[in-house]
């Protein structure tokens, strides 16, 4: 009897274990669901009084209570594919220097520095940005633009160090250690008789690279920029200190821009009334999409060639 | 033949030579960025900036205790959330998982590590701030929790990967139960591997700064309640960045550069932990 009861609580106890377990891996889902419904919520207002006008009208008038997000699209949009067409090409030759030119000891030291400069916070980097970069772009690097290419309509207008530069500048800099480390890691997964393949037909090592490991690797290597990408878009702290904060838009890269992160940063906290919240809300929303959609693809894509590999590390 | 063959090793010479060049090109504004830090860092920082609060504008002086307190508070608060609940998702993934639903869940986290942190920080204010109608340190800590989870959560699921079969097995054939043996097998080989995981992730969330905008909001003075604004590292290095006085600029290097050093202990705390988990 006593003996049944003992079997009976063991059991009970594997029950609860695993239900509280499933509670807390589902609550990644819980979290995932309640951003979405939340911010769909809170955006109710500004979707209906706004409509399509939301995305296409470049005003943004807290006192006549008139939004449109158009300039903080587009400063999102500049500030994320610019700097992700810079780091694409160093970050993948960087990771190809630590994967398979530099001898071990050298990748592994070059590796870990970029892995310790990608966990400097954001704030940091717009510190520096912020007393540094823009300074040094305004008094030397601008003038230069504006004298040199200054008939080219990217690069008119005054110098006033905080712009869309700055921001392209800052975020290359931030996004290159992510997209390096995670390329790294994608060509560490490609199987070795790939490699050795090449090597036996005699290919050179940039054969072997360009040939063997890069197209084994692409997918891999698309997700690591793709997740760049979304970094680079929902990146506020540095931007917000560096791009200047002006709603406009302007295709010279030395004016000031606007993000959508940016804005949420400098207005959320001090709205002058609900449906300023709201549009808030709906460019917040849209952030959400938007990084929802580039992680998503970015994941399957990088699954899709660390999961194949047989590596125990990952 | 000759001649083909040096053309191709020149070819393999130029793209080598380009990926060093790619490299050098990486890390030096990194390198730069880093002793800058450090140099403006160390010439701003003293005793001050660990006992004394922020000075009013146009005084010289002061120090970021109240943001110290404040970060440690509000992290220690997000670590008992995130905590628990990561490493016992994680649990659930590796010794009950293997279905589609800890497939989507383990892809749910990933996705969730990449959302924008300043969206987090909007959903801790319409589910805290607002029904509480202040800011609060608990909205903060809630926003921090949502950052931690997913990292937390999948670090401890690679430990838990790695104990071995065997060793669960050892534990449920002397007639321990599943989840005995989840807590003092399991759980406990996998310990060394589970602390780097949440050292990295309590480093990442000491950096975070927008979550905490329109949550913690910031303070200029001590504060201990949970339920009011309160100070950050993290805020002040951004306030007095944006702001236009030489001593604030001082103190947000002081600030910056304390910020560097607590991250860069947990990373090589995490990195020696993480190399005794290995050696076992």
């Amino acid at each position: 009897m006593k003996r049944k009861s003992l079997f009976g609580r063991f059991a009970h106890g594997d029950t609860l274990f695993r239900w509280i377990t499933l509670l807390f891996a589902a609550s990644i889902l819980l979290i995932l669901l309640l951003m979405a419904m939340e911010m769909v919520k809170e955006s109710l207002p500004s979707l209906q009084r706004f409509g399509w006008d939301f995305v296409t009208s470049s005003e943004w008038d807290a006192v006549q209570e008139r939004f449109g997000s158009l300039p903080f699209l587009y400063g999102s949009v500049g500030s994320s594919i610019l700097p992700i067409l810079l780091a694409t090409p160093l970050s993948v030759g960087t990771a190809l220097f630590i994967t398979d030119i530099a001898p071990s000891k050298v990748g592994s030291i070059v590796a870990a520095l970029v892995e310790l400069l990608a966990a400097i916070p954001s704030v940091i980097y717009g510190l520096w940005g912020i007393l540094v970069m823009t300074p040094w772009l305004q008094q030397t690097v601008q003038p230069f633009l504006i004298d040199k290419f200054g008939f080219l309509p990217l690069f008119q207008g005054a110098p006033y160090g905080v712009s869309m530069l700055a921001a392209v500048f800052i975020l290359m800099i931030m996004i290159i250690p992510i997209i390096t480390s995670i390329t790294k890691e994608v060509l560490l997964a490609v199987p070795i008789a790939q490699k050795e393949a090449a090597y036996a037909l005699g290919a050179t090592r940039w054969e072997m690279l360009r040939m063997a490991l890069l197209p084994y690797a692409r997918s891999g290597i698309l997700g690591a920029v793709l997740l760049g990408l979304g970094r680079a878009i929902g990146e506020t702290m540095a931007v917000t200190m560096v791009i200047g904060n002006t709603p406009q838009i302007s295709l010279s890269l030395l004016a000031p821009a606007y993000t959508m992160p940016s804005v949420i940063a400098n207005e959320f906290a001090e709205t002058t009334s609900k449906l300023h919240a709201s549009a808030l809300m709906e460019i917040g929303l849209i952030l959400l999409f938007v990084t929802l959609l580039i992680n998503v693809m970015a994941r399957l894509l990088i699954w899709s060639v660390t999961r194949g590999s047989t590596g125990g590390k990952a | 033949m000759i001649r083909y063959l040096s053309a191709r090793s020149l070819k393999n010479g130029l793209m080598t030579l380009l990926m060093v060049i790619a490299t050098l090109a990486v890390l030096t504004p990194l390198v730069i960025i880093f002793l800058h830090i450090l140099k403006m860092g160390a010439s701003s920082i003293n005793l001050d900036f660990f006992t004394q609060i922020p000075k009013p504008t146009g005084e010289t002086g002061g120090g970021m205790a109240n943001g110290l307190m404040g970060s440690a508070i509000m992290i220690a608060m997000a670590s008992c959330i995130g905590l628990p609940v990561g490493v016992l998702g994680a649990v659930y993934l590796t010794e009950y998982g293997g279905n589609r639903l800890s497939t989507v869940i383990r892809f749910s986290a990933d996705v969730l590590a990449g959302i924008p942190s300043i969206i987090t920080g909007m959903v801790a204010y319409t589910l805290l701030v607002v029904p509480m109608k202040h800011f609060s340190a608990l909205a903060g800590a809630v926003s921090l929790a949502m950052i931690m989870i997913p990292i937390v959560l999948r670090t401890t699921e690679e430990q838990l990967k790695m104990v071995p079969g065997t060793l669960r097995e050892a534990s449920l054939a002397l007639g321990v139960p599943l989840w005995r043996t989840t807590l003092k097998v399991t759980l406990a080989s996998a310990r060394t591997g589970i602390v780097t995981g949440v050292l990295l992730a309590i480093a990442r969330i000491a950096g975070e700064t927008a979550p905490l905008l329109f949550t913690a909001l910031g303070n200029q003075f001590w504060s201990r309640k949970m339920t009011e604004p309160m100070a950050a590292i993290p805020l002040q290095i951004f306030n007095f960045a944006i702001s236009p006085y030489d001593d604030w600029h001082r103190l947000a290097w002081a600030g910056a550069l304390v910020l560097v050093v607590i991250m860069f202990t947990l990373s090589l705390a995490a990195r020696y932990f993480g190399r005794q988990s290995q050696a076992r």
